[in-house]
């Protein structure tokens, strides 16, 4: 085994010694604490681009070097190290956004955020069904931390809904994998996609149910329609570089569905489900983005949105709109985690209590000292004018309009959609619920914008710092290589889409047969 | 022995169920635990052939199910153990943190008639 194949192990490695690192280090000097941090993600990026650039084949990893089916193996294919690329990414963001000052909140967020960090890479990485259950429940521990971070009243009562529900899921995360195991007696899921065609046809049905119950526990997370009612609340009131991470949590749902169901039941069954239920996610986004006022409940609903869109062409499409799927879910988390951090700073711009339903950060009861003007670092000049336009990106990007990667990634959806079964009912009830979301969000984000920025009265003008607009700018900046770089990006994400699709790659890899 | 088993699952998962349904920020815990039990005694179960079986595979004999627990679903069974009981403590200081900041042991911060 030589140093490279090494490499896989390291997005969860180094985040979980980070943190464990940053929780010794002394509260006072958090600008150390946040250098750390800082490092720790840039070197969990630097390790998925080389994996990104070298990919091939999946790679398996055997953990202690127990052999495929006995012991826990991780794997990298495309897919992973793209979802472990894009957590990195956010946790940058927020990590940066935090320095501000929301990491003098707590002693603690540096570790909170290498956690989720960790949680989330070994969720996308690990090959094993009850592993994924432990980084599941690790990222959901980090990510309870991070949605009360600030604490105040909001936070607290929304937390308390999205930590019962998401413990009760996870309940029934157990109960299938539970179900499955009795039946196919693996956990590996290479192994599980080996077994499964050959279980006898009167215990089918015992598999497909543990399938169904597990799929719960991820659909959860995702936000699905009757499952999702905690998630814009809680999203809404998290402070913004939590709520900009947690983006990513959304997927990580869509992630474990999109895996677990080309792998294990090679795409072909319960396509109708998740057509319906990512459609009625996507009618559900729609009203909620209308009927919102403030601009952290647009951005969730903005994220509903999409994870119904995502569902619904996962189903609609099949494995043939996967390419473009992933491609959409970058551009997507990418912009509205954007979006969520400009929402603080804008926030900060209107007059205290001029907006009672608007959720601003006094409400949450943030100190005195943290509201304290003469704060150090340098404050951008033409802060309206920035900020404007960075919430002009965001708007465009969460509409799907061009030049950023949302237009690209719903056209290439809707293209892939409506080939292979263009006359089909679901098809256009897809294509026409898009369109409308696109123009809800449009309507409900200039809506925002223009009280906000043609508003008359300006008591005085945010003070935005460079380390605050720099995240989003960068966020936006990479949306907008994601665009010009379309093509390369939508080949890798085309080649993903395919090795699931053939799955026996993975399962070569993992067992080291076909 | 089966029918006792899957009643008893049955009976605290119902009971769970129904608590955790209720509008006290108590109850709910209480129903989280009762579920939480049943799920466990579900992961634990799923590897148990007969009583009175170790999971240990004795020497010179022939591994098959017939003389030994299957011994992974004891493994599973403790780390979910250990993980609800870890989230449930995690969720006791937010109830009591929500307690503290609304006045009020209502799930949604408020009593139902306000």
């Amino acid at each position: 085994m030589n140093a490279m194949e090494h490499l896989i192990v390291v997005p969860i490695a180094l985040p979980l010694a980070t943190a464990a690192l940053v929780t010794l280090v002394d509260e006072r000097r958090l600008w150390l604490k946040g250098a750390i941090s800082l490092a720790s993600i840039a070197a969990v990026i630097g390790v998925a681009i080389v994996l990104m650039a070298t990919a091939g084949s999946p790679r398996a990893y055997a953990l202690g070097g127990w052999p495929a089916p006995f012991g826990i193996v991780l794997v990298a294919d495309r897919l992973s190290i793209a979802m472990v690329a894009l957590a990195a990414v956010l946790a940058l963001a927020a990590t940066v956004f935090s320095l501000a000052r929301w990491h003098r909140a707590s002693p603690r967020f540096h570790a909170l955020v290498q956690f989720l960090l960790m949680g989330l890479d070994g969720a996308f990485l690990t090959g094993d069904l009850f592993n994924l259950f432990v980084f599941f429940e690790l990222l959901l521990a980090a990510s309870y931390g991070l949605a009360l971070y600030g604490s105040g009243t909001a936070r607290v009562q929304a937390s308390l809904h999205y930590i019962v529900i998401n413990l009760v899921a996870s309940l029934f995360f157990l109960v299938g994998v539970s179900l499955i195991y009795g039946v196919t007696g693996t956990l590996n899921m290479a192994d599980l996609a080996h077994r499964i065609p050959a279980v006898p046809a009167g215990d089918r049905f015992l598999v497909e149910a543990g399938a169904a119950v597990m799929s719960l526990a991820f659909l959860v997370k995702a936000g699905m329609w009757p499952l999702g009612f905690w998630l814009p609340p809680a999203y809404a009131a998290a402070s913004a570089p939590a709520a900009a991470l947690l983006c990513i949590l959304s997927k990580v749902g869509f992630y474990a569905v999109l895996r677990l169901w080309l792998l294990l039941f090679g795409g072909e069954t319960y396509g109708a489900f998740l057509a319906a239920a990512g459609m009625a996610t996507l009618a559900f986004a729609i009203v909620g983005v209308l009927a919102s006022q403030s601009l952290g409940r647009i951005a969730s609903y903005s994220l509903l949105a999409s994870s119904g869109m995502l569902l619904a062409a996962l189903g609609v499409g099949g494995a043939a709109a996967v390419g473009a799927a992933l491609y959409y879910l970058a551009a997507s988390t990418l912009g509205i985690a954007a979006l969520f951090l400009l929402t603080e700073l804008v926030q900060r711009a209107r007059q205290p209590g001029a907006d009672v339903i608007a959720l601003t950060a006094e409400a949450f009861g943030m100190d005195a000292a943290e509201e304290g003007e003469d704060e150090p670092g340098i404050a951008i000049p033409a802060v309206m004018a920035v900020l404007g336009l960075s919430f002009m990106g965001c708007a465009l990007l969460v509409a799907g309009l061009p030049p950023f990667p949302g237009f690209v990634g719903k056209f290439a959806l809707l293209a892939a959609v409506l080939r292979p079964q263009g006359t089909g009912p679901a098809a256009w009830t897809l294509l026409a619920l898009v369109m409308l979301s696109g123009l809800a969000s449009l309507v409900a984000l200039a809506r925002a914008g223009m009280r906000i920025f043609w508003a008359t009265e300006w008591r005085t003008l945010p003070r935005v710092r460079v380390i605050e607009i720099a995240p989003v700018g960068m966020l936006l900046t990479l949306l907008l290589v994601l665009t010009v770089a379309a093509g390369p990006a939508m080949t890798y994400f085309q080649r993903a889409a395919h090795e699931l699709a053939a799955r026996s790659g993975y399962i070569e890899a993992v067992l080291g047969r076909p | 022995m089966e029918l006792i088993v899957s009643l008893g699952i049955g009976v605290l998962a119902g009971s769970g169920v129904w608590l955790l349904l209720r509008p006290r920020t108590f109850q709910v815990i209480i129903g989280l635990s009762l579920l939480s039990y049943a799920v466990n005694l579900f992961i634990f179960f799923m590897g148990w052939v007969r009583g009175g079986r170790a999971p240990i595979v004795e020497a010179g004999t022939a591994p098959d199910f017939a003389r030994f627990a299957d011994p992974l679903p004891q493994a599973l069974v403790l780390t979910a153990i250990v993980i609800s009981f870890a989230t449930t403590a995690l969720l006791l200081v937010v109830v009591l943190a929500a307690r503290g900041l609304t006045g009020t042991d209502h799930v949604d911060g408020r009593e139902s008639g306000e």
